[in-house]
């Protein structure tokens, strides 16, 4: 553990780069549930449906809720590393700024998606 | 007590100059990535509400074939790129850590190789 994690105030940006990691692999289940969705689609009618009677079902919507809010946190928080791998907008006041700004996007985007989804029946 | 000269230890230690090459490589999937997982975002929610002979003709779209197959191939880079960093940074031990990368990269390596099979042929029309 790096210095004393227990004797540094809590701020914004210790967030933002832990819910990076945390997302990432989160994220990472939601790549195998991809590949499964892709290899039931190639077994058939049968597998394609109990897969999505699986990803349908209320705690498959729970998980899929919190890969839609983790895939853009995950994004949102990306774009503001790759900014910031140009030297920009690292000094203190931007960076915490810019914190806020992407939980700001995440909310907003994963609340669009599920709004759109439910709008066009996908629900 | 060693008669080691402190030159002799030193050597062979440090960077293998090959961090760089990592560290570019995965941004740039992250850059592919931007416009892949959005997209990738919208067709879930078109795919939710088809069932299994609508996702069949919709994948049979050269277009969404071929996104389907770079969303979910660099994706798979990305996520054995990204977690290798974690289990650098968090497991210690060489042998742990030499079977974490491994489980790591075999586990990418096959998810990936199998998903991107399975929609090459629904694609390409032998389902």
């Amino acid at each position: 553990m790096s210095p004393h994690l227990q004797v540094w105030r809590w701020h914004v940006t210790m967030l933002t780069s832990i819910l990076h990691r945390v997302t990432g692999v989160g994220l990472y289940l939601g790549g195998l549930i991809a590949a499964a969705w892709a290899v039931s689609l190639a077994a058939g009618p049968e597998a394609y449906e109990t897969f999505k009677a699986v990803l349908g079902s209320p705690l498959g919507k729970f998980v899929m809720f919190g890969m839609t809010l983790s895939v853009f946190y995950h994004l949102g928080n990306g774009i503001r590393h790759l900014v910031w791998d140009f030297g920009y907008g690292l000094d203190i006041k931007s960076a915490n700024s810019s914190a806020w700004a992407v939980f700001g996007f995440t909310v907003a985007a994963t609340l669009a998606t599920w709004a759109i989804a439910f709008q066009i029946g996908a629900l | 007590m060693s008669f080691r000269t402190p030159l002799s230890t030193a050597r062979g230690l440090g960077s293998a100059k090959h961090g760089v090459g990592h560290w570019i490589s995965e941004r740039v999937a992250a850059v592919a990535l931007v416009p892949l997982v959005v997209w990738g975002a919208y067709s879930v929610i078109l795919l939710a509400r088809m069932d299994y002979y609508e996702a069949v003709e919709w994948i049979r779209s050269p277009v969404n074939a071929t996104l389907m197959v770079l969303t979910l191939g660099i994706s798979f880079m990305h996520m054995q790129s990204g977690l290798r960093v974690v289990i650098e940074d968090y497991v210690y031990s060489h042998l742990n850590k030499a079977a974490c990368l491994l489980a790591n990269l075999f586990v990418c390596g096959l998810a990936g190789a199998l998903a991107i099979m399975s929609i090459l042929k629904v694609a390409l029309g032998g389902a």
